[in-house]
């Protein structure tokens, strides 16, 4: 495929995009379930780990969104059937007009160069056996740019995006003769290089340290900013997202449990769960000493067998009987553009 | 107890440096400090400058290519750099003082039942038997949050915060005075790393067991810390009150290190130290952080002495 072709696939996909919206929907994820099957013995099946299980939301062209949730929630997954590496296993993935499902293998091909994907850890995330160069340049071949000095300048381009200059200096450089800092900028500038509309970052600075932390995120915004790039941030540190994301989606045990925009949800959590949450977040203060966290008891549930009604009810201390053990929740908006799925905010 | 000896560990101008083919490398550089018994010292750094090797250094678990090991680590009065290699296994490891290591979740024996696991130390170095050394077990996995019945599982049939409760239950089992704990929570979840942090206070609240708390994340540290000490390039730069330190650092280092942590309860713009931390193979004459520091003036190129500032201490010139 050449880059003809993709320009053109791209106007194609313009043309789809439903002009009445005052701002372009970029991702729309319609109830979506990913889920892997359990086999014992490598055949017979025993059930399903239900990883994603019913998450929809929409996203904007040019917005800014963290998934926060706990190891095991299913945010990996969720973020890996958006980058098309995971089949769902029913609801619908809509990307620019086009729904993942029904691509080919061709156009599934063109759909992965739109997208940009941050890994977490940069030092396995980074081939050992290339230097920066060839890191840089295989995207580029692989979608077809045949002309190297234009691939060359391409890759002097974004490298000077992420601020990993001079060059020169970098460029026969391989992975481990680079600081963390430095690889994680390589691999944002992997990203970067074809031009995505959507960058999914999974936890991009939890390997780094505390002072490069936070210039990794800035490199981050500054990046959404001039590209007007849609960026899914995956997180489970609360203290970050607010320099970064618009909004933010809670997820607990493959749902979705409350989605709002950042300011309006660290002021006001609504969802026990989200409360939790943000009073284990500490910030550093000598009094954190003398006082015990509240922390829900248990730990999150299997994904196989997940709790019937709300999956947070058994470690909830305001379940009502009766209630949040039988019924799943669904969508309350208790205050417009705040969505929880709690049953507590259930209108009178 | 005065300010200059405090009774339970003292440790000058400890020393670990390892031969590498490129030269050596000065993991841990002239460290000083103090701990008095009780009491929760917080060692914080970033990657690379020598935290690790420091627990190393600790309980003398050294890897073979070590080129210089000296100085003076004295537990409970008694100078354990003196002894040799058996008397310290005997007398010290364990029983004086014991590791958790990093990712000690994952540094479990994946065929030995957890239950089994965590007598081993009791039976070999308080000689009890097996059956007493279990009842220990329980005692200990009461004190850290394990289910009672747990102590037939194996490792993967527990969840990280479990395992970690576990490793930690082994560190306690020999009724050690003083624990190191190398990033006891880096690995786990927000909600886990809040409950092992209250199993950890608990512990000292109802043990009266030290600890040193090896880790970079600064928020969570301030969860145990009654001392701060501030770890660049090798060297200690900072040690103080948790109280003094966290409202106003003195040494730059630290206060741009603090002034880097995003904090959910403020509004004020994190910022970042521009620059790299030196390379331990040779690092720069005079201060370590001279490089990357904005208030450097010319004093700065000569290796500045540690200074008393009340109860605190700094190494750094503009403390003079």
């Amino acid at each position: 495929m050449n880059t003809d072709t993709i320009t053109e696939l791209r106007k194609a996909n313009k043309m789809t995009v439903n002009i009445e919206e005052p701002r372009e929907t970029l991702l729309s994820i319609r109830d979506l379930h990913v889920w892997y099957e359990l086999r014992r013995f490598g055949f017979g099946r025993v059930g399903n780990v239900k990883a994603v299980d019913g998450v929809s939301f929409e996203l904007a062209a040019g917005e800014t969104v963290a998934v926060v949730g706990e190891s095991g929630c299913g945010k990996s997954s969720l973020m890996k059937t958006i980058i098309g590496l995971n089949i769902p296993t029913s609801g619908e993935v809509i990307f620019d007009g086009k729904n993942l499902a029904q691509l080919t293998n061709k156009d599934m091909r063109s759909y992965r160069f739109e997208v940009g994907y941050v890994q977490q850890d940069p030092y396995s995330a980074l081939a050992p056996f290339m230097n920066i160069e060839q890191i840089l340049e295989e995207p580029l071949i692989i979608s077809g740019v045949k002309n190297k000095a234009e691939r060359l300048q391409r890759i002097r381009k974004v490298m000077s995006e992420v601020k990993l200059h001079p060059a020169d200096d970098f460029l026969t450089k391989f992975p481990h003769m680079l600081s963390g800092g430095q690889q994680q900028r390589v691999v944002i500038a992997r990203a970067m290089i074809l031009e995505p509309k959507l960058i999914v970052a999974d936890e991009p600075v939890s390997m780094l340290d505390a002072s490069v932390r936070v210039e990794i995120l800035k490199l981050l915004h500054a990046l959404q900013e001039k590209y007007n790039l849609t960026v899914i941030y995956i997180t489970h540190d609360l203290s970050t997202v607010k320099y970064f994301s618009a909004r933010i989606f809670v997820m607990y045990a493959g749902n979705l449990v409350e989605k709002a925009e950042t300011r309006r949800l660290l002021d006001n959590p609504l969802h026990p769960y989200t409360m939790a949450l943000l009073a284990a977040t500490s910030d550093p203060d000598a009094r954190n000493a003398e006082t015990y966290k509240e922390v829900p008891p248990g730990e999150p549930p299997s994904l196989v067998n997940p709790p019937r009604g709300c999956r947070f009810h058994p470690r909830c201390a305001q379940a009502i009987a009766g209630l949040c053990d039988e019924k799943e929740p669904v969508d309350f908006e208790p205050e417009p553009g705040h969505f929880v799925a709690c049953w507590l905010y259930q209108p009178k | 107890m005065n300010s200059t000896q405090k009774n339970l560990l003292h440790i000058e101008n400890l020393v670990l440096h390892f031969k590498t083919t490129s030269g050596v490398v000065q993991a841990v550089d002239g460290v000083d400090f103090e701990l008095d018994s009780n009491r929760a010292v917080v060692i914080l750094g970033e990657s690379g400058c020598g935290k690790t090797s420091l627990s190393k250094a600790l309980l003398r678990l050294l890897p073979r290519n070590v080129e210089k090991y000296s100085g003076m680590v004295n537990l409970h009065g008694i100078d354990v750099m003196t002894l040799s290699d058996e008397e310290y296994r005997q007398s010290v490891r364990w029983v004086g003082m014991s590791l958790v290591p990093q990712a000690a979740m994952n540094a479990l024996n994946p065929v030995l039942k957890v239950g089994d696991q965590v007598a081993e130390p009791a039976m070999i170095h308080l000689q009890l038997s097996k059956a007493e050394a279990l009842i220990l077990v329980h005692k200990m996995f009461q004190h850290v949050g394990v289910p009672l019945d747990f102590v037939d599982r194996y490792p993967f049939e527990l969840s990280g915060g479990m395992r970690q409760r576990v490793a930690l239950a082994m560190a306690l089992v020999t009724s050690p005075s003083l624990i190191v704990l190398d990033e006891p929570t880096s690995a786990l979840d927000l909600l886990t790393q809040a409950n092992i942090m209250n199993v950890l206070k608990r512990i000292k609240h109802e043990l009266g067991t030290s600890f040193i708390l090896i880790t970079h994340d600064i928020a969570t540290s301030s969860e145990l810390a009654d001392e701060v000490a501030i770890m660049y390039a090798g060297q200690i730069v900072e040690t103080g009150d948790a109280k003094d330190f966290f409202p106003a650092p003195l040494h730059p280092y630290s206060q741009m290190l603090m002034a880097s942590v995003p904090r959910l309860r403020s509004e004020s713009d994190p910022m970042f130290i521009t620059g790299q931390p030196p390379s331990l193979m040779n690092p720069p004459k005079g201060c370590r952080f001279a490089a990357r520091c904005p208030f450097r003036f010319e004093k700065c190129g000569e290796e500045p002495p540690v200074f008393q500032k009340g109860n605190r201490k700094v190494k750094c010139w503009l403390h003079e």
